[in-house]
């Protein structure tokens, strides 16, 4: 089943929500909306559900246009950061719903549902309200609602959002499995960039109603067409800095320098901005493909394995990220190794040069 | 500043509790020390929200008493504890401007306009609101306001301790790397008690020099994040602190040595004596799981891309091992041998780690 | 907003209502119109006047009369009720049993019928066999609301005070109810007052709904007639005859339809600027 935007755009008054949009979403792995709140990725979802209608663009959907067509009439299904469960009735009625309004027979519906409570363990709670359940227990719900209707679209918005980071880990672990070999599109909207890396799949990074950048994940994770989506796809925040090419080196704010190598070589002589994520920033001595940064030390942050550093760098604060405690002092010189190997060049008009 | 202590502290929503489950907070003894930044962590339900309300005054606890530097403050209300809090979602007075607001806790308790000035002005400047002093309070973003929650706090110069109450639900993941390492900041030059409660490993382990990990109303362990990660007592904190979490595995002792499945586990930590009938498990997290020549045999079910690690979950027969592998290293395709590193490796009798 | 097409048959539910509202208003109304502009001397025989009611109307005294006893009857109503029903909604609980049980007893006033309220007040307030009436001659006042202007006024007043409170009470309530505890909370630790925290707290975010309490207070006390005009029927002489009591004289008692007719668009069109001026204002100082 696919799903296909052409030329979307959505304005709401004087504000345009999305601008121009084309895009396709297949049925292969998950498709993920990955951006900042008001980035458009809920926008985006009710454009697909049908809950809003384009202001101009057109919705198909496996070769059918059906950009008027109600959602209603869409076979969608869609599950919400703020777990949304009918109050008043219990577990199975909520997960039968969809089913009792397409009017299927009684016996096939208790089979659906206990099918998908047991996927969604659920089963031993059936008979209770939504109100009597745990925050993982009611979105589990929901998505058993979502499950059973067996649409070819499925819609998450940050559905995991509301819960435990525990939770959520696991949870996370298990909507893969939930919707493989199911031959239904889905498409999952989250603001963290390790959501989306662990969920695989393809990616869609988002910026002010805009879609940066669409593939495969690892890709557009690794090879971020312009420095908007590298920093929409980092967390920690990428360290950015500027950089002048002149002849065959390459020069980092006028003072630390290497050698142009591989594709960097060919590049024209110029300024270029530079971007490193903070894991390849890390502090210990030099190195083959490595270069040497000294830094004034703001704060240091020690979680159990790892050791997050923010250091002053020529008036701009950059991050480092590496295993292993280091507890540096505030106000402390500390030198950091940049494997600029792992470094991504990009011009002046935000477009990849090099990564 | 203050020293807090927490003695036989005990406390029910119930009037008459009855057994150990009515219980929200099991009885406990902590002991706080002056100027310390300390972090509640664990799962939602688990009673951290109820403990800090105790600690501010909010709720009376139906047994034990509350010290603040020695003095019972059990039946102290909180205004007269001293204390500030930061609430969940941001609590900022609407209709007064960001300066008014900053000043409130201040004029309440009659401090002189003069002299109030300079203290807002300082905080202000702390905080990055320099230039919001004269805006409406209900035109900041969330983690504006979060700030001005925040700023109230610290304009008192006789606060014993600020408490946050998972401050950062509501802000964007890219603003929370800047707002966390603001607090972290914040505490390490103004050097005042602050206990931060969150069900995020991460923003509890990089802010704390001490976390209380919590799980059903009991204090399973304090330590450094360093302590917690590599010494957990409990299978819980194991479980719960790292991303992805301890591997737990059960295991049977053959003298001193535990055997998985019939494979020796060599640890440099054995158990003392012989256990009688409980419940043996092996702990070890994924980080120090690594394939090998020969070990315990898997077989591998799934990778996963985290960036700058992967996460490769193995199966032995009914038991999933979990294991990290650094950023683009080669991964075995089908079947495997791991190790794990007997440093970390630990024996578990019900739960709690032995020797 | 989804096809609105899709859903044709959505327009004969409504229909039934659509024909109602059209021949119980919308005919009326346009009646109303077209005696407004015309003189008939009966007979069915009509002349066109054109606007020299509405001239008469607005130049006359006793339009000018009524329409400030109004314009005072609301004002002291609006002052009472509203703050009234503020404090009484502070300082009902919030949980427990005794939370419905107050509700309950909030609303009954709101059950009575207009005219059965009239009534009560009526021979609650008389002089010498009203409860009311007796206790305050007990007390040394000269009272006797047939009669006095000044204790006409008063009866009615405290009757409307009686009767619609409760709604100004119920709203706020509701209102104070949506606010979290965490504001609560952080009012204490700041160490605020009783009067701050009503002042910065609780009134801003009760806004929304006094806005509609106070609205509906207006219009509703505005447009004030059955409750009065069984109290005390317009007297003694005029003193309590607001506008719709005169209104109604006119019309019905004089049988002068065509002023009447002119009168009641005046009457309709001033009730409709106060509200839109009132309610921009509102949502003005909202936005702000």
């Amino acid at each position: 089943m696919t799903i296909e935007l052409k030329n979307v755009v959505k304005r709401v008054g004087a504000e345009v929500h999305i601008h121009e949009t084309s895009v396709a979403f297949e049925s292969d792995g998950f498709n993920i909306l990955l951006g900042t709140t008001l980035a458009g990725k809920t926008s985006l979802m009710q454009l697909m559900a049908g809950l809003e209608r384009p202001t101009s663009g057109e919705i198909w959907l496996d070769g059918r246009n059906v950009t008027g067509v109600s959602v209603q009439k869409r076979n969608v299904s869609m599950v919400h950061q703020q777990f949304i469960n009918y109050p008043n009735f219990s577990v199975f009625d909520n997960i039968a719903s969809p089913l009792r309004v397409a009017r299927m027979a009684r016996a096939e519906i208790e089979r659906r549902v206990g099918q998908v409570a047991e996927i969604l363990r659920l089963s031993g709670m059936l008979d209770r309200k939504p109100h009597e359940l745990s925050g993982g227990q009611q979105q589990r719900t929901a998505l058993a609602r979502a499950l059973v209707k067996d649409a070819d679209l499925i819609l998450l918005d940050e559905p995991l959002a509301n819960l435990d980071y525990k939770l959520r880990e696991e949870l996370r672990d298990e909507l893969p499995r939930l919707f493989k070999d199911r031959g239904c599109t889905v498409v999952y909207a989250t603001t963290e960039p390790t959501e989306a890396l662990l969920l695989g799949g393809h990616t869609a990074t988002m910026h002010e109603g805009r879609i940066t950048q669409f593939g495969p994940t690892a890709e557009v994770y690794r090879r971020p067409a312009g420095l908007r989506t590298a920093r929409v796809f980092s967390d920690p925040p990428i360290n950015t800095a500027s950089l002048t090419k002149k002849g065959s080196r390459l020069i980092l704010n006028d003072r630390v320098g290497w050698p142009a190598e591989g594709a960097r070589a060919g590049l024209p002589d110029g300024h270029y901005i530079m971007g490193i994520r903070p894991h390849h920033v890390t502090p210990r001595g030099t190195g083959p493909g490595t270069v040497e940064l000294e830094g004034t030390v703001l704060v240091t942050e020690l979680s159990g394995s790892e050791s997050v550093v923010h250091f002053d760098l020529d008036g701009q604060t950059w991050i480092s990220q590496s295993q292993g405690i280091h507890p540096f002092k505030i106000g402390a010189a500390a030198r950091f190794r940049m494997d600029i190997g792992k470094s991504k060049l990009f011009d002046l008009d935000d477009k990849l040069v090099a990564a | 500043m203050a020293r807090i202590s927490l003695q036989d502290l005990r406390h029910s929503y119930l009037d008459v509790p009855r057994t150990e489950d009515d219980w929200a907070l099991k009885r406990m003894n902590v002991e706080w020390s002056d100027g310390g930044a300390y972090a509640l962590l664990g799962p939602s339900g688990c009673g951290k929200t109820t403990l800090l309300s105790i600690i501010s005054g909010l709720l009376m606890p139906t047994e034990g008493r509350v010290l603040f530097d020695g003095g019972d403050v059990t039946d102290i209300p909180p205004d007269q504890r001293n204390i500030a809090q930061v609430f969940q979602f941001p609590v900022v007075y609407d209709t007064m401007t960001v300066y008014d607001n900053l000043a409130f806790p201040l004029r309440n308790r009659g401090t002189a306009e003069v002299e109030l000035d300079g203290k807002v002005r300082e905080i202000a400047a702390i905080l990055d609101l320099e230039d919001t002093l004269k805006k409406r309070a209900s035109g900041l973003t969330a983690d504006g306001k979060q700030k001005i929650s925040l700023g109230r706090g610290l304009v008192r110069s006789d606060v014993n301790a600020i408490l946050f109450d998972e401050p950062l639900t509501v802000i964007d993941p890219h603003l929370k790397w800047i707002l966390r390492s603001k607090l972290k900041e914040l505490h390490q030059r103004i050097g005042t008690t602050m206990i931060y409660v969150t069900h995020d490993q991460t923003e509890a382990l990089t802010f704390a020099d001490q976390v209380v990990v919590m799980h059903e109303g009991t204090v399973v362990q304090i330590g450094t994040p360093v302590d917690l990660f590599e010494r957990p007592k409990h299978t819980f904190v194991g479980h719960f602190i790292g991303s992805p979490g301890m591997n737990v595995l059960p295991c049977t002792l053959e003298g001193a040595t535990p055997y998985f499945d019939g494979v020796p586990v060599p640890t440099e930590h054995p158990a003392p004596g012989n256990g009688g009938t409980e419940r043996l498990e092996i702990g070890v997290r994924p980080e120090f799981v690594s394939f090998a020549e020969d070990g315990i045999p898997v077989e591998i079910v799934r990778f996963s891309d985290a960036g700058r690690y992967q996460i490769v979950e193995l199966r032995h027969g009914e038991h999933l091992i979990k294991l990290l592998a650094p950023e683009g290293a080669a991964l075995p395709s089908e079947t495997a041998h791991v190790r794990f590193d007997p440093a970390h490796t630990r024996i578990y009798a019900d739960g709690w780690m032995m020797g | 907003m989804t096809n609105k097409k899709a859903y044709p048959k959505a327009w004969l539910f409504v229909l039934p209502v659509v024909a109602l509202v059209a021949f119980n208003a919308l005919i009326p109304l346009m009646t109303v119109v077209n005696y407004s502009v015309q003189e008939t001397f009966g007979n069915n025989v009509f002349f066109w006047e054109g606007v020299k009611w509405f001239e008469q109307v607005l130049n006359s005294e006793r339009f000018h009369a009524s329409l400030l006893r109004q314009l005072t009857f609301t004002g002291i109503i609006l002052s009472i009720e509203v703050p009234l029903g503020i404090a009484i909604a502070l300082t009902m609980p919030t949980r427990g049993i005794w939370v419905s049980v107050c509700l309950v007893l909030m609303a009954l006033p709101l059950l009575i019928p207009w005219n059965v309220v009239g009534a009560m007040w009526n021979i609650f307030a008389l002089p010498e066999i009203g409860l009311l009436g007796q206790i305050i001659n007990g007390m040394g006042f000269d009272y006797n609301f047939t009669q006095q202007p000044l204790s006409a006024w008063f009866t009615t007043i405290l009757m409307d005070v009686w009767h619609w409170t409760s709604l100004v009470v119920l709203l706020a309530y509701a209102g104070l109810q949506s606010i979290p505890d965490a504001y609560y909370q952080a009012a204490k630790i700041d160490g605020a007052s009783g009067w701050a925290v009503f002042r910065y707290i609780q009134l801003p975010k009760m806004k929304r709904v006094l806005t509609i309490a106070i609205l509906l207070r207006f219009m509703d006390s505005f447009m004030i007639y059955t409750e009065p005009f069984v109290l005390t029927g317009g007297g003694p002489g005029n003193t309590t005859t607001f506008l719709s009591i005169d209104l109604v004289k006119i019309a019905l008692g004089q049988f002068d339809l065509g002023p009447a007719a002119a009168m009641s668009l005046v009457y309709f069109l001033i009730v409709l600027l106060l509200c839109w001026v009132f309610y921009t204002l509102m949502m003005r100082t909202e936005e702000q």
